[in-house]
């Protein structure tokens, strides 16, 4: 390895094998840089939804790669995506996660303004810039604008590469995510609801989407959450004579056996997209739903609301960046920090026009796995700080995937699907298009 | 809702000026000092259980029909409907604690250390059956794994007077950072 150049051709091409990958992946801060540079700032990113920023001046902070960059409605009712940098000195405008910035940036450091497109307006005592190579309409002086910004059903993206297929193109697979969250929604529109829980992973983030479609381990990882809410929701049922709240079954589920998990499966998607297929178990008796079906056959007739709550995804994977949850109506998005260090936000969903009981189980779920207060993701991190921390040592040189390797089914269309939903097919997959991003960059 | 939406749109330094400018001071009322040792006394017991990592105990002071609330900002005005870090009734608290005491709850090898202070007690109100409304404020000394965590806040003690004591309706905590970016999560209550 020591003749071989850390990141090259050759270099990334031996670290990613069919069935297993080299620990460097996960703990060699060169290879970070690297994915920041070919992968994060090279891809669609997903920053934001429309709903985060309803009003003019409203804005969102977040990080594409390792830019930090605004998302914020204009005067014309576009979301624009510009860096967060005064072209001047380069301090941030925007210092918040997220508020409202007026009609116009404007730096606290020496007043330069700005319109929401990132044009410069105006800059204090002009004059002397007169006789220098200052020049309003130069570039360098206005803020800069990434170099795409495109939505899906609400859903904002960006680029800071223009060479980018369009969004829906690079999407594919993983669109499903979006069509599957907005259908549900009776006015066919999902709304965001602050605030966003903000929680740091002391691992890769590869990692974190990795274990997302990763069957085998809830019930192992989880097995002390399942069964207290097993527990207790079977002592509710004795004591009430009533099913419990989903929301025990939410917990209760992940210690469901492996047989069921092996009756799912997953899709893999061109540009490392994937869909895990089966298991959303909506109790339909349920008093909410009973009424939400009433709504979704009034505006959509029975057919068609059969046709949408039977799209069955328990999760989907928008690779780099996104793990959705379209029944459960959670999104969370990842911004790697460094190699051991992963910035999640975690939002959950509205379905605009459904009854409020419907929003209370993305609400209960949002609170019980995603929240700082988590039964569930206390001992995935766990989990994950322990893995990296393994990664690290030189008690072995590899990540082993192959669980079903060899066994993965190409389809005409050229999706792989797996043979059991406990296959390693999304890790292989992943990296299959780590490999793809980090060989091509390498070229460049 | 409108609460939460709105500390989310406004800045920092807008956000102080909405919620303070003009507003009278929180209320308090005229105790004895007796009642006042009284409850601090609960205040202190407490806090010894959740040190003492006494989960039951801790469920135990809370009404059947009480709540813990954790929001993530001070503009909440509810916990029901709106997303918080925490809002358990007593079920929920005893999957949590059955959760953290189950053999193979793997974050909790090893588990956490706390240590609680309690202070600045104030008694907001009495009503005529005996039942208090308590503000305080907490400093929580957190351990796991080498590495010490701080949480400080005010607590918001709805109590009820029962034929046993003080009884939990609703427990509020607010933290100083709830709504900032979390380095790992809380497992139990704080």
């Amino acid at each position: 390895m020591s003749t071989v150049t850390i990141g090259s051709k050759a270099d990334i091409n031996a670290m990613v094998e069919p069935d297993r990958v080299h620990k460097r992946c996960y703990t060699d801060q060169a290879i970070f840089d690297a994915e920041i540079e070919r992968i994060f700032e090279r891809t669609w990113i997903y920053v934001g939804h429309e709903s985060q920023v309803k009003n003019v001046g409203d804005y969102y902070t977040t990080l594409i790669g390792r830019q930090p960059v605004i998302m914020v409605r204009a005067k014309d009712g576009k979301v624009n995506v510009v860096y967060n940098r005064c072209p001047h000195r380069g301090a941030m405008l925007c210092a918040d996660h997220s508020g409202n910035t007026g009609t116009t940036f404007k730096c606290p450091y020496h007043a330069w303004r700005f319109n929401l497109d990132g044009t410069l307006l105006k800059i204090p005592v002009i004059e002397g810039y007169q006789g220098t190579r200052f020049d309003t309409s130069d570039p360098q002086f206005h803020m800069k604008k990434v170099a795409r910004v495109d939505s899906y059903r609400g859903f904002v993206f960006a680029s800071l590469v223009p060479d980018v297929p369009d969004l829906v193109t690079f999407l594919g697979g993983a669109k499903i995510a979006f069509d599957d969250m907005c259908d549900r929604a009776p006015d066919g529109e999902v709304e965001v609801v602050p605030n966003c829980f903000r929680v740091i992973q002391k691992s890769n983030w590869k990692i974190f989407l990795e274990n997302q479609l990763d069957a085998v381990h809830p019930s192992i990882t989880h097995e002390a959450a399942g069964r207290a809410a097993f527990e207790v929701e079977k002592d509710i049922e004795k004591r009430t004579g009533k099913k419990a709240h989903l929301q025990y079954h939410m917990l209760s589920a992940f210690t469901m056996p492996f047989h069921k998990f092996d009756a799912m499966d997953n899709v893999g998607h061109a540009n490392g997209h994937l869909v895990f297929r089966g298991y959303m178990d909506l109790r339909r008796a349920d008093p909410e739903m009973v009424e939400y079906l009433k709504i979704m056959n009034a505006k959509h007739g029975e057919k068609r609301t059969e046709e949408i709550l039977s799209v069955d995804i328990h999760h989907v994977i928008g690779y780099p960046c996104l793990s959705v949850q379209p029944p459960l109506q959670q999104l969370r998005a990842i911004r790697p920090i460094g190699p051991d260090r992963t910035l999640s936000e975690i939002w959950h969903f509205r379905l605009k026009g459904a009854p409020e009981g419907m929003y209370r189980r993305a609400l209960a779920y949002y609170q019980l796995v995603n929240s700082p207060s988590t039964t569930i993701n206390a001992d995935d991190l766990e989990n994950w700080w322990r893995c990296q921390q393994g990664l690290f040592s030189s008690g072995g040189d590899w990540v082993s995937f192959h669980r079903n390797a060899g066994q993965d089914r190409v389809q005409a269309n050229g999706t792989i699907v797996s043979v059991t939903g406990m296959s390693e097919l999304p890790m292989r997959h992943m990296m299959g298009a780590w490999k793809n991003y980090m060989v091509k960059g390498a070229a460049q | 809702m409108s609460g939460v939406r709105a500390s989310e749109k406004s800045g920092s330094a807008t956000q102080f000026a909405e919620e303070f400018d003009g507003k009278p001071l929180p209320p308090m009322a005229q105790v004895s000092g007796d009642l006042q040792r009284e409850v601090e006394r609960f205040l202190y017991r407490q806090a010894e259980i959740l040190d003492d990592r006494r989960w039951d105990d801790y469920v135990a002071l809370f009404m059947e029909s009480g709540h813990y609330w954790m929001p993530v900002t001070e503009a909440q005005t509810t916990g029901d409907g709106v997303p918080s870090i925490f809002y358990e009734d007593v079920d929920l608290m005893r999957l949590r604690a059955k959760r953290v005491m189950h053999p193979r709850a793997w974050s909790q090898k090893p588990g956490h250390r706390t240590s609680h202070v309690v202070s600045n007690v104030i008694i907001e109100s009495v009503d005529a059956a005996g039942n208090l409304v308590v503000r305080s404020k907490f400093y929580m000394s957190e351990f796991r794994r080498d590495a010490v965590r701080h949480f400080a806040g005010k607590y918001r003690h709805e109590l009820k007077k029962t034929a046993g004591g003080y009884k939990i309706e609703l427990q509020r905590v607010d933290l100083v950072n709830g709504d900032g970016t979390w380095d790992y999560v809380i497992q139990t209550w704080v």
